[in-house]
């Protein structure tokens, strides 16, 4: 089977096409050690300390809506995907590339909004770079972040750690994020005053790192959901995954906008959520801590691993059937009737 | 909000109300099969059902006698092959704007492009979630051509009628639409004159009938002896019309119910079955798999002809072949289901796809393979 022949938009979805560029095209460019785990950062050595380093462009029409902007989510996205490995974030660099035209009281806007967000992490913006484009080059403004953080002596968080038995805990209410965007992007008028989630989740991984030593893994739940973190989770450690839906996090509002569109809550995006895989005995306690913090006071347990053949991600539905989660397959897209 | 939790409240995914309505589906159906001699064959018409019983893995706890057959109601499957050519084509022809809901993104011409292929090559293709903003589009890009792609049931015609009664209203020059509207009740009519359809009862399509409300449906009663369930979306409304089905089955008496009273009244909207009066007329349509099929559609009115893009750009449709070897054809009509044909999950994915059933989020082939049946 012969893949597209020029980039298309779902090859940015975060699915599986996005997957396969990122393996035939990326790795097999810059294939090595520290990048291959492909995980949400690379961990190198520098001097004998462990260092956790990524990097993120942010691409999103409107730069502002409903709970958050595109700054918001620049400085979220590079510090989740650093404290998921369980790093101490050190700094933060940040790249603009602004188009001609773009509103200065905006970007001043967006960088007070990065400002907030980045001492709310307690980490710094250390060094950036701006481009401006042309007219019509680009949209308005396109926002790269990187990150460097410490990781604490000793401590290995990883997908490939998950053992069979592990329990899956989600810090709080999917899909608030992409459905605000899109009711935003699309003027669609959906009530329920549905925010974006965006926000730093380093100080809720230390509450639940504190609590317990139990930790395995944990992942940010970004483009994509919570099915497609879950089937990368369920590849890298060899293990199947089975979730309840009734235990599921989901607000009542976003449940019912994600109807109306046809949209699945566990493939749609959050930018301040995590999915944190834990022994069975740490379970009680880490979810305990994590339902203290303010970004986990709606954590639940919501599944498990467990060892399987051919491993897959099942979920137990409501009414008590059962069907597969695959990887999102393209962009999702809503539909007609 | 409100309204739509009303739809969606968790009561209609209650575990003890779905436990207790499949304890009784499953007596119902044993009596049913009784009655029948066999298999209980229920069609759901509309691919949102599909796709909403997929998504609830309801059929691993259906009875063994009871198998739920998709029908010709996904919007993108039933587009003949020939009018998304059309469509292809309008989106080569410089300076366009396409406007579309987002489905029709990925369905394949005959040369084996779709619209994200043309995208990539240039073309300027926008998803839109109503035809209303389409006009927008157009009012804001006065130097362009907007054509929306029109395709879809009696739910979505009513909505594009009000987009070309406002385009009409504020005299855009520059606004098109391809008309390839169906109607549902002569697919069902269809259906049932073929002597060796195996259907036993229809579970017809909540939103549809919202618009037409339920006399269109008689005929299928009356003439036809089979049953039928208006029908809801939620795990509940499901089982619960299935029930209805299997009840009227058992009795003996086909008659046309309304599970989904809470959204269909029985009159369905007056208002809305007037604007498509005045925008559309009745016309023969091209079905995929089917062929053209009198009286089975929607084309626009001589008031609004001067809207139809297919004429103001001068296209002509061609009676392309479905992709070889692809089953969608006999899906549609209840003769197979997506397993059966041997490139499901091999040579047709949903990234992949060779058939439309398999492209569109509603198709049959879609909720087969996301949801892993």
């Amino acid at each position: 089977m012969k893949g597209p022949e020029k980039i298309l938009l779902a090859h940015g979805s975060g699915g599986r096409l996005s997957r396969e560029l990122v393996e035939q095209v990326f790795l097999k460019s810059f294939s090595n050690p520290a990048l291959e785990p492909l995980e949400d950062s690379a961990e190198v050595k520098a001097g004998g300390t462990r260092l956790a380093f990524t990097t993120d462009s942010y691409v999103v029409t409107p730069v502002e809506f409903p709970g958050a902007d595109i700054g918001r989510v620049a400085v979220c996205g590079t510090v989740n995907d650093l404290a998921v490995k369980g790093a101490v974030p050190t700094a933060l660099s940040a790249g603009f590339i602004l188009e001609e035209g773009f509103p200065m009281a905006l970007l001043a806007r967006i960088t007070a909004s990065m400002r907030k967000a980045a001492a709310e992490a307690g980490v710094p913006i250390v060094t950036g770079d701006t481009k401006v484009v042309e007219k019509g080059h680009a949209d308005g403004v396109f926002i790269n972040t990187a990150g460097i953080g410490v990781i604490p002596a000793g401590l290995r968080l990883t997908s490939a750690a998950v053992r069979p038995g592990d329990v899956i805990i989600v810090s709080g209410n999917l899909a608030d994020h992409g459905v605000a965007v899109m009711n935003a992007r699309n003027r669609l008028g959906l009530e329920g005053g549905i925010k974006s989630d965006a926000a730093p989740l380093n100080g809720l991984i230390r509450a639940a790192l504190a609590a317990s030593g139990g930790v395995r893994a944990i992942r940010d739940i970004t483009r994509g959901g919570l099915a497609t973190v879950l089937n990368e989770v369920s590849g890298a450690c060899g293990l199947g995954a089975e979730l309840e839906e009734e235990s599921i996090p989901v607000s009542a509002a976003t449940r019912s906008a994600c109807a109306l569109l046809g949209l699945d809550p566990l493939y749609v995006a959050n930018e301040g959520k995590l999915a944190l895989f834990a022994a069975p005995a740490a379970a009680d306690k880490i979810l305990k801590a994590m339902r203290r913090h303010k970004y986990g006071r709606n954590a639940a347990i919501v599944g498990r691993l467990y060892r399987e053949k051919r491993p897959q991600v099942r979920l137990k539905t409501a009414i008590g059937g059962s069907r597969i989660l695959l990887m999102l397959e393209g962009e999702q897209l809503p539909r007609i009737c | 909000m409100k309204s739509a939790e009303r739809f969606s409240s968790p009561l209609w995914r209650d575990r003890s109300m779905a436990a207790s309505a499949l304890a009784e589906m499953e007596q119902l159906c044993s009596a049913a099969a009784e009655r029948t001699g066999g298999r209980i064959n229920i069609m759901e018409v509309c691919g949102t059902h599909t796709m909403a019983i997929a998504a609830s893995g309801m059929r691993r706890l259906f009875p063994k006698e009871l198998r739920m057959l998709s029908g010709p109601g996904c919007p993108v499957c039933v587009t003949s092959q020939g009018d998304i050519d059309l469509v292809l084509a309008l989106a080569a022809v410089p300076g366009i704007i396409i406007a579309t809901f987002g489905d029709m993104l990925k369905v394949k011409g005959s040369n084996g492009l779709d619209l994200n292929a043309l995208r990539a090559e240039g073309a300027d293709v926008r998803v839109v979630y109503s035809p209303l903003d389409a006009v927008e589009l157009a009012a804001s890009e006065a130097s362009r051509e907007v054509v929306f792609i029109g395709v879809g049931f009696e739910t979505t015609a009513p909505v594009v009628a009000a987009a070309l009664a406002r385009a009409k209203k504020r005299g855009l020059k520059n606004f098109s639409v391809t008309a390839f509207f169906k109607l549902v009740p002569p697919a069902l009519d269809l259906l049932l004159s073929d002597p060796t359809n195996r259907i036993s009862g229809f579970m017809l399509p909540g939103h549809v009938s919202a618009i037409i409300g339920l006399a269109p449906y008689r005929f299928v009663a009356e003439k036809y002896k089979v049953p039928c369930a208006v029908t809801g979306f939620e795990p509940l409304d499901i089982l619960t019309g299935i029930n209805m089905l299997l009840k009227q089955i058992v009795a003996g008496k086909p008659e046309v119910q309304d599970e989904y009273f809470r959204a269909v009244p029985e009159g369905g909207n007056p208002a809305a079955v007037k604007l498509m009066g005045e925008v559309f007329v009745t016309s023969d349509a091209s079905w995929r798999a089917i062929g053209t099929l009198k009286k089975s559609g929607m084309a626009l009115s001589p008031a609004y002809a001067s809207f139809d893009a297919v004429k103001r750009f001068k296209l002509k449709r061609s009676d392309a072949p479905e992709p070889r070897g692809c089953l969608c054809g006999k899906i549609l009509l209840g003769k197979a289901l997506p397993p059966d044909c041997p490139m499901f999950g091999k040579a047709c994915t949903p990234s992949s796809a060779v058939g439309p059933c398999m492209v569109s989020s509603e198709g049959a082939c879609a909720a087969w393979f996301k949801y892993g049946n």
